[in-house]
């Protein structure tokens, strides 16, 4: 634990916003083709209808909100999933979560020819949720029921299954496939503000809930069952995680598609640098997963310039390393 | 009939206790193993009735019907019968060796190893006209060094004093989000034909099978059919756990490593020759399991059978229902996979918990 | 009396922590010997490490006069079974198949049932009395007829010494009576050497020849139980005071820990 005292926690969290909002504006003027901070600065505050300017506020600002969003809330989401299973991996790429939501989008775009983006957000839900319960009972079937091993494992195996489903849709449609690729790697890029503004409300919502339920967690951390002696009522609050996590992973993937490690990373980091007291750890964390996923997104416009890589393989390639150092590092039940 | 019987002969050199429940239903499955050859033989735009086919393969029939299963349907169905085989033997032996139900080669990056080698290989042999500079017989060789690059890399990541079961699964799954990554960054750098069709492959298929592949797929696959059937008797105390494993007096690390690469070698051909067809490897040692047990000696043929049954009629469904539009076998394996698992929830919540 | 296994300076280690240091341990053939210790002392360890499942840091130990490092594993399974804590069986797996894997050590993939393999294992259902079970799956069974499951695939292994490692934990009374006094049949009808880690001290105290408290990384003390439990040594290994006294049954030692409780012995209230 690097900030020991409020105080210390006060003073970082001032300064992971800075850090934030410095990214962001990086995030806004370099890029494919750079323009200069005088001039991003302007086209806010002195908009004069020039293709810079509108650039700026249609392409490069929605792209840099999102990537905050998106990578906070997924943090959130990784947080959540990992004091409610007890497992260091758990995050909506790992049970699925996400796939099961990109399998939904999908499916309503190549069988009902959906395209409102109210209704993909929704229909992300519905799939999320789907999802996230099936993981749930898979991993729980059998003698010893949830364990940590079991439960990576359910996800794994309806990560893939819903993969080979998604893969199978695009098959015969080689038009579509094209054009959701790059969404199905995971990508912020290519989206307008209407996207995220779909979204917003459900994600803000996630944000907030999750903040208030964060003193419960603490408690639930303890073990379900010392929490309920304490007087937790552990079946709602688990509902409330389950709801708090389908809106987070379902809004994320219905603007950005299906972007993972975030939710398996942050956490990890945030732990390190704040403790596990849930009431620091969501909101740090949130910054901390807006944060990498910004980074994570400059950098995918410089890897191969110029041709730009999906951010969720960015993601990929940071955080596997890391996965693997903690799957290394120990995980003694199950 | 008795459950048991010991079979000796050779004045004991040769001998082993038989499961007769498990034998028979084992020989149940191989009849109908071979029910299902012969009459997917016969089905499809061209149909032939099963004696017709049968004909066929010992000489007769017409020459219509003679080409039309020699050179269109005998290959693709052999193969998908081979294939069937293989990932569902490997899948039964990682099933042992993790100690869950849940492992399979997809899970573990292994499939995902060989899919980014098909995909790099179709990215960067190809030139400016989208054809392919080399030839495409090489291509089950990339997917196998693929799959077999990847399951080192993912032993050698796990390894620490040893490999344990779960920081191999652990590990496995990070690489396999980290394959498939890769692959779709490949497959949107790469030109959108090779797309198509690589996603075509990713998804499983035996439509583009010859007797070439055949002649290569067939013997490397019984070969190590046969190789996992004899080792057999290793998985069973590794079921056991570790420690009771190494107090039987087996070697435990080395037989993991072995069996590892004993399902590489089968998954890596099944998946060069027909693509990532999924959950075979994981449905069929579960469906077998029910039928005939955990005993490893008589898991295997059985998980093998229902391997082949299941991909054969994967490929036959998606050959015939939507004729004369064909869809890929790995479609129908990913299909069956859901309502099987929620049929195991069913069956299961309500009895041990 | 001939030493079944011997240990010369072992030391064990968890990475950089040193749980046993430098132990010299003499265990006899033929007798029952009981580690015990408080938890976490490193008496499973030590268990564990004479099974060959944990590699010592340094030092040697040896199984009937001949280093282990020196064997192959194949050969000590021959001469040593080992049960380790709660193992766990797959699912559906059956009480004879599990006995069955205890022969293991002696075939080959040719070999997979010899008359022998077939007498040994049947012999080792009878001695748990588990022949009526053999078909049933181990996961239906009691805690009780589960862990009979187990001893009696040890038992097929065919082996001089036995390892169990707290083997009672998780039973009920009446189950762990059961499997103690298997075991001790085992050892008096077989003369099997038997060495198991148990945590309750006067079950150990009743059925072991020889108990070996481990304390601080060496051995505290080791020897019968009537001649070296006493007050001193809980007080020093468990650190807890007692009266030992003397079991009305066995007239084995019994110790009975201070503390609180419900006191109604009018002589005692008196004092």
């Amino acid at each position: 634990m690097l900030l020991k005292n409020a105080r210390q926690r006060w003073i970082g969290f001032g300064v992971t916003i800075v850090i934030l909002i410095v990214l962001m504006s990086i995030s806004i003027v370099y890029g494919y083709t750079n323009t200069t901070w005088q001039i991003s600065f302007n086209a806010f505050t002195n908009f004069d209808g020039s293709t810079e300017h509108i650039v700026i506020r249609t392409v490069r600002l929605p792209r840099a909100l999102i990537a905050a969003a998106v990578g906070a809330s997924l943090a959130i989401a990784g947080v959540l999933m990992q004091a409610l299973t007890k497992n260091p991996l758990s995050s909506p790429d790992i049970l699925g979560v996400n796939a099961g939501a990109a399998l939904t989008v999908v499916i309503a775009i190549t069988i009902f020819g959906v395209s409102n983006l109210q209704l993909f957000t929704w229909v992300s839900f519905i799939g999320a949720a789907i999802a996230a319960i099936s993981v749930y009972m898979i991993g729980s079937v059998g003698r010893d029921g949830l364990t940590p091993m079991k439960l990576t494992l359910a996800g794994a195996a309806m990560t893939a299954m819903i993969a080979s489903l998604t893969q199978g849709l695009l098959v015969s449609n080689e038009a579509l496939l094209d054009q959701v690729l790059f969404w199905l790697a995971g990508s912020v890029a290519g989206r307008s503000l209407d996207n995220l503004v779909a979204v917003l409300p459900y994600l803000v919502l996630g944000w907030v809930l999750a903040q208030l339920v964060s003193g419960k967690m603490n408690v639930f951390s303890m073990g379900e069952d010392v929490a309920k002696g304490l007087g937790l009522n552990t079946a709602i609050l688990k509902i409330t995680i389950g709801i708090i996590i389908v809106l987070l992973a379902g809004g994320s993937v219905a603007v950005a598609g299906p972007i993972g490690f975030i939710g398996i990373v942050i956490p990890h980091v945030t732990r390190f640098i704040v403790g596990i007291d849930h009431r620091w750890l969501i909101p740090y964390a949130a910054l901390n997963g807006a944060i990498l996923l910004i980074a994570a997104d400059i950098a995918s416009r410089y890897i191969l310039m110029p041709q730009e890589v999906p951010v969720g393989v960015m993601t990929a390639i940071i955080g596997t390393p890391f996965f693997i150092y903690i799957a290394r590092k120990g995980f003694n039940k199950g | 009939m008795k459950h048991y019987k010991s079979l000796r002969l050779f004045k004991e050199r040769f001998s082993v206790l038989v499961d007769n429940k498990a034998m028979m239903k084992t020989l149940t499955l191989f009849l109908l193993t071979i029910a299902v050859f012969v009459i997917s033989t016969g089905l499809g735009e061209m149909t032939i009735h099963p004696l017709n086919v049968l004909k066929v393969f010992f000489g007769g029939g017409t020459d219509l019907e003679q080409l039309v299963v020699q050179s269109f349907r005998l290959p693709r169905i052999i193969i998908a019968l081979l294939v069937g085989m293989g990932l569902a033997v490997s899948g039964a032996i990682l099933q042992g060796m993790i100690r869950n139900p849940l492992a399979s080669p997809d899970i573990l990056g292994i499939t995902g190893g060989a899919t980014v080698a098909v995909v790099g290989f179709l990215a960067v042999f190809s030139d400016k006209n989208q054809a392919l500079t080399v030839s495409i017989s090489w291509l089950p060789l990339a997917a196998f060094i693929g799959a077999t690059i990847v399951a080192l890399l993912v032993y050698l990541l796990a390894w620490n004093n040893g490999v344990s079961p779960i920081r191999f699964v652990l590990i496995g799954i990070g690489i396999m989000s980290l394959m498939k990554a890769l692959t779709t960054m490949m497959l949107i750098l790469g030109p959108i034909y090779k797309a198509s069709q690589a996603n075509l492959w990713i998804t499983g298929s035996v439509s583009s099978s010859t007797w070439k592949n055949v002649a290569v797929l067939g013997p490397w696959t019984i070969l190590f059919l046969v190789i996992a059937f004899v080792y057999a008797r290793n998985i069973n105390i590794q079921e056991l756990g570790d420690d009771v494993a190494t107090g039987l007096g087996g070697s435990v690390q080395r037989q993991r490593f072995t069996l590892l690469m004993i399902s590489t070698a089968l998954i890596g051909s099944s998946v060069a020759f027909a693509g990532g067809i999924g959950f075979v490897g994981l449905m069929a040692p579960h469906i077998a399991r029910r039928l005939v047990g955990s005993n490893f000696g008589s898991l295997l043929p059985a998980s093998a059978l229902v391997g082949a049954i299941l991909v054969m009629i994967a490929d036959l469904i998606g050959r015939t229902l939507f004729s004369p539009l064909e869809i890929p076998a790995g479609v129908f394996t990913a299909t069956i996979g859901a309502p099987y698992f929620i049929y195991l929830l069913y069956k299961t919540r309500n009895t041990s918990k | 009396m001939e030493q079944a296994i011997e240990t010369n300076k072992l030391t064990l280690s968890y990475g950089d922590t040193i749980i046993i240091n430098e132990l010299d341990l003499t265990i006899p053939k033929g007798e029952i010997t009981v580690f015990i210790g408080a938890n976490g002392c490193g008496k499973s360890t030590l268990l564990r490490s004479i099974a060959r499942l944990l590699k010592p840091k340094s030092g040697a130990i040896l199984l009937e006069g001949e280093a282990i490092a020196k064997q192959s594993t194949k050969e000590i399974a021959r001469k040593m079974a080992i049960l380790p804590q709660s193992p766990d069986a797959p699912e559906g797996l059956t009480v004879l198949q599990l006995v069955k894997q205890g022969r293991y050590p002696y075939q080959t993939w040719l070999k997979q049932w010899s008359l022998e393999d077939e007498m040994k294992v049947q012999n080792a259902l009878i001695a748990t009395n588990l022949e009526e079970l053999k078909e049933r799956p181990i996961d239906s069974l009691s805690g009780g007829q589960r862990q009979r499951a187990w001893i009696a695939m040890t038992l097929a292994q065919d082996t001089d010494i036995i390892l169990l490692d707290e083997p009672t934990t998780y039973l009920d009374m009446t189950h762990q009576i059961e499997i103690l006094d298997l075991l001790f049949e085992l050892n008096s009808k077989e003369q099997r050497t038997i060495v198991m880690v148990l945590h309750d001290l006067n079950l150990a105290c009743r059925y072991a020849h020889n108990i070996v408290a481990v304390k601080n990384q060496k051995i505290f003390a080791q020897g019968k139980p009537e001649h070296i439990i006493n007050c001193s040594l809980v007080k020093n290994v468990f650190d807890m005071n007692c009266e030992v006294s003397v079991d009305p049954l066995f007239g084995t030692p019994l110790c009975i820990p201070h503390g609180k409780g419900r006191c109604i012995n009018q002589t005692l209230l008196q004092k």
